[in-house]
């Protein structure tokens, strides 16, 4: 029975769901529920990682799940793009799993072994997402991730703002959802075969074919939170318990992103090459305009998710950018550009990820997620400390770290980007080039906002004192994650070959990728240009080891502590640092436009001044409330029909018929 | 043979760059005093004030954290490996394959990222002050920079600071409008980058105006030290990158003796001349506010896109 991956990989996925099951057979239990069980999780989670990355290279499998509608049983299929999200599904889980196994706590909402079955069968979902080789088990999987979710995110239900922010992710999950249903519809082009491998034969005019392929990217795009689709994320992410959010954000960003590689690269076929613009764009101003609303937040999760979504939006710039090369016919270029897609999806896997998990713990620590309350924590949380910095690193896309490996090829590909045989376009791509690198040096401003605000500095206020570390559950996580992002940054070179043949079976190219050594990246052959990040790791921390042997062995003067320079002033509180509103100020100040701010300032002659600023999202303005009010107005016109008596609605029913049956005869 | 005569030609330009650095700083100084007819503190003044503080005793603010007495190391160090990663004398550099100029920007990047998360540390007003300011001008600076060496690297299609210079020695001497454009940029950024006047005054402790200096505020004695010499290199790496960029010709392309001696004599002459020109900017501007900062660096920005454009224009013609 178990003899190929597939097999494997789908006795694991129900591995998972037995776990989440067995959570009902002693609900209240925190250590069985909540636990054991988690950590049971966190083991099914690395087999599924290991057994993913081994099947990488192995040729495609299929099997039919005799489960479902009678004529429509579940098509499954692996091949080497699923291996891929496969290993990135079990690999964070891992990580998740074991902190999640230390981190929640009886009477936060929902009972832990209702919270295990949720978790479990949100994973399980996931992979089947990856797995489902037919519209139907795609939609069946799509929609218990989306619902799983949600009762993950209310956790906490009693509380109203969680049920509404629960509530807005459900709507747009399900708008999404739709759109995604009606791009299968297209994609079936009258065959009425609604298998992938039917969608994969069927020839669609270009019109039809164009039509999928915005409806995918609505709909794919609401899941991941392109903007402007992207509203629920700062909502549902601060709302969800710490471990959900780094699910969700880590990995079930990610099979959106699956989705759309899978429906533009494999369904469709030949996207022509313009189409790539409209991810490209999208994504562009997606990567900035989460980074910006990112700076200015003052709730430490809201500020990950709006860091989310510039990672996203790099990511859809990277499949805008492959699109368009693959159109204009430069494969290598595109299957660099998709190399570096698929390994950032996997490096922000990782960092975001571990950067939830650490907010978790301090959240648990202190009770506080607003960063105006918090501080000074690198002293009583250095575990959560050190290791986070490792993810804040990561994501600021700093070298030698993983996220600067998959920034960088993609900047390879933009330099590149000119020689696009067609006008303008291929003098505008590298300012594209310039965006990117904008919204990554932002992304460093903002984790330093992150991380100098909530672990440096003098804790804000004085419960923060009795903060105490996370357990070692959390710590085994959170050191997993960090671990992981460590290794993508330092072993591309043997991480990219691999990922080249992903590609090339997806269709794009080949395994163009040459590495010259085991040690060395270097993209494309034509180019003189190579990363080594082993040796640049060597090079600086050489420098750095030998500055600190002679800085220590040579000048060896006592050390004495003293009170920090006040300036004269004696009386400095911790009140008086800088707050995250006041970090965010030179943001708020340069990118006005983007803002709609409603601010209180203080007048100079105020006895109890007071200083109030709120950015608001101008979407919710321009797009959101005006559709909403449309709906109100219509179901307003609508409910004249409303009566309340049976008669009327016996009428309804009557008249409906009669028409029917007119038409019909 | 060749390939540990590479590996000392490295640690030798490493050595030659952190000796060199602070007298360039002095000669900087010494220029402006100079020009605004002041008595010209010694070449080796910057010397003397790291000899000075390396032996003082240190004092830590009674909540500095382990971040912020290793920040100093990590910064100097990563300043000293990314000299390594600069050709200033030499073309032939084993660590050409080590990192290219993007990782050069990302290594100027961590740096920048440990001064201001250390700045932070304490927890004093200033401190976070100047680190806001300087990730600001950090992002600000970063783009403009990336576009100057997108448009050298699209010139010579690669991203390796010596093959580029290599490359763009060979070309026939001609003024490019793009690389002229491009070097009004890097000029810009090496500026805002380094807290020099316009962007930041590197003599000035006036609270409200300050950067730099606003995030050292809380250091002493060899930390300080360790930090004040990590931003004379700075300023030495980014003329090195600019040499290499727009007069790269006179660097060693093998490993003999003669041509490494000619090298450093160029560098020499080349460095006299960029320290009297940056001198003689700074003292013809005066400090912007910190929010016209901005504005300045939209500009160099500007500049480079203007180049690129115009390599693209002469390449599509």
């Amino acid at each position: 029975m178990l003899d190929s991956p597939l097999h494997i990989c789908v006795a694991l996925l129900a591995a998972w769901m037995v776990i989440g099951m067995a959570g009902l057979i002693r609900p209240r239990s925190l250590e069985f529920a909540g636990r054991a069980l988690f950590v049971l999780g966190a083991v099914v989670g690395l087999l599924l990682a290991l057994v993913a990355a081994a099947s990488i290279t192995s040729p495609a499998e299929s099997l039919l799940l005799p489960i479902g509608l009678p004529d429509l049983p579940m098509h499954l299929r692996r091949d080497a793009l699923t291996s891929v999200f496969l290993f990135l599904l079990g690999a964070a889980s891992v990580g998740i799993s074991l902190f999640a196994a230390g981190y929640f706590r009886s009477g936060e909402g929902t009972l832990p072994g209702v919270l295990c079955l949720q978790f479990h069968l949100f994973l399980a979902a996931m992979g089947f997402v990856l797995l489902a080789d037919d519209a139907y088990a795609f939609m069946v999987a799509w929609e218990s991730m989306a619902l799983a979710s949600y009762f993950l995110v209310t956790t906490q239900h009693r509380i109203a703002e969680i049920r509404r922010a629960g509530f807005l992710y459900l709507l747009i999950a399900h708008v999404g959802a739709l759109a995604i249903l009606l791009a299968f519809g297209i994609l079936q082009g009258g065959s009425w075969q609604f298998s992938f491998a039917a969608m994969r034969t069927a020839h669609l005019a270009p019109d039809w074919a164009f039509a999928a392929f915005l409806l995918a990217l609505f709909g794919f795009g609401a899941k991941a939170g392109l903007v402007p689709l992207h509203v629920w994320l700062p909502e549902a992410h601060p709302a969800a318990p710490s471990p959900v959010s780094a699910l969700m954000s880590g990995v079930m960003l990610k099979t959106a992103i699956y989705g759309m590689l899978r429906v533009s690269f494999d369904l469709i076929g030949d996207p022509i090459w313009w189409w790539g613009l409209i991810p490209l764009g999208l994504g562009l101003f997606t990567a900035l305009y989460g980074v910006i609303f990112a700076a200015t937040q003052s709730d430490m999760k809201r500020l990950l998710a709006y860091s989310s979504i510039e990672n996203i939006g790099i990511l859809f710039t990277g499949i805008g950018l492959a699109m368009v090369f693959h159109g204009v016919g430069m494969t290598e270029l595109a299957a660099l550009a998709l190399i570096a897609v698929l390994y950032h999806a996997i490096n922000h896997a990782f960092m975001k990820s571990l950067l939830f998990l650490g907010t978790g713990a301090v959240l648990h620590a202190t009770g506080e997620r607003n960063l105006g309350h918090l501080g000074g924590l690198i002293h009583r949380m250095p575990w959560v400390a050190w290791l986070t910095l490792v993810g804040v690193l990561a994501i600021a896309g700093l070298p030698p770290l993983n996220g600067f490996v998959s920034e960088w090829l993609l900047l390879q590909a933009f330099l590149m980007a000119h020689e696009v045989p067609k006008p303008f376009v291929n003098m505008l791509l590298p300012l594209g080039a310039a965006l990117l690198v904008l919204a990554a040096a932002l992304a460093g401003y903002v984790m330093v906002k992150f991380f100098g605000i909530v672990f440096l500095g003098q804790p804000r206020e004085a419960t923060l004192h009795d903060a105490h570390d996370a357990s070692r559950l959390e710590r085994a996580g959170l050191l997993w994650l960090a671990l992981g992002c460590v290794i993508l940054g330092l072993l591309p070179a043997q991480i990219v070959p691999i990922l080249a043949g992903v590609i090339a079976d997806l269709g794009v190219g080949s395994a163009t990728t040459v590495s010259q050594a085991w040690w060395q990246l270097a993209p494309l052959p034509s180019r003189d240009v190579s990363y080594a990040p082993l040796l640049f790791l060597l090079a600086v921390l050489t420098a750095i080891g030998v500055t600190i042997l002679v800085g220590r062995l040579v000048f060896r003067h006592r050390t004495r502590r003293a009170d920090p320079w006040d300036c004269g002033f004696e009386r400095l509180t911790p009140r008086m640092q800088d707050s995250a509103e006041g970090f965010g100020q030179p943001i708020r100040h340069l990118f006005q436009p983007f803002f709609a701010m409603d601010r209180e300032l203080p007048s100079p002659f105020d006895r109890t001044p007071r200083y109030r600023v709120v950015v608001f999202d101008r979407f919710w303005r321009w797009l959101y409330l005006p559709i909403a009010r449309w709906v109100h107005s219509a179901a307003a016109a609508v409910s004249v029909l409303q009566q309340g008596r049976i008669s009327a609605y016996l009428l309804y029913s009557f008249v409906t018929l009669v028409v029917l049956l007119a038409s019909v005869l | 043979m060749s390939h540990w005569l590479g590996w000392l030609n490295q640690v030798f330009e490493v050595l030659i760059a952190l000796a060199a650095a602070p007298i360039f700083l002095g000669w900087v100084n010494q220029c402006r005093a100079w020009l605004q007819n002041r008595s010209a503190p010694s070449l080796w003044q910057p010397y003397r004030g790291i000899h000075k503080l390396l032996h003082k005793e240190v004092v830590l603010a009674h909540n500095a954290s382990s971040l912020f007495r290793i920040a100093p190391y990590i910064v100097f160090g990563t300043m000293a490996a990314a000299a390594a990663m600069i050709p200033s004398l030499s073309t032939r550099l084993p660590f050409t394959s080590a990192a290219d100029a993007i990782a050069l920007v990302g290594l100027f990047a961590a740096a920048r990222m440990f001064l201001s998360l250390a700045a932070m540390d304490v927890g004093s007003a200033f401190g976070t002050l100047g680190a806001r300011r300087e990730m600001m001008i950090g992002f600000l600076a970063e783009p403009a920079l990336l576009m100057v060496i997108f448009v050298a690297s699209l010139m010579t299609a690669s991203t390796a600071l010596p093959l580029i210079s290599e490359r763009l020695s060979g070309e026939t001497l001609a003024i490019h409008p793009s690389l002229l454009f491009t070097a009004v940029a890097f000029g810009m950024v090496m500026l805002a980058e380094n807290a020099r006047i316009p962007v930041d005054n590197p003599a000035t402790h006036l609270e409200l105006t300050m950067i730099h200096e606003a995030m050292l505020l809380e250091y002493s004695a060899r930390h300080l030290a360790l930090m004040e010499w990590a931003a004379a290199l700075k300023l030495f790496n980014y003329a090195c990158i600019g040499m290499a960029l727009f007069v790269p010709w006179g660097m060693a392309t093998n490993y003999q003796a003669l041509s490494l001696a000619l090298a450093m004599l160029s560098l020499a002459v080349k460095l006299i001349i960029v320290g009297a020109a940056l001198a003689v900017v700074e003292t013809l501007s005066a400090k912007l506010r910190v929010f016209r900062a901005p504005e300045f660096l939209a500009t160099a920005f500007l500049l480079a896109v203007l180049g690129l454009l115009v390599h693209l224009l002469q390449v599509a013609r």
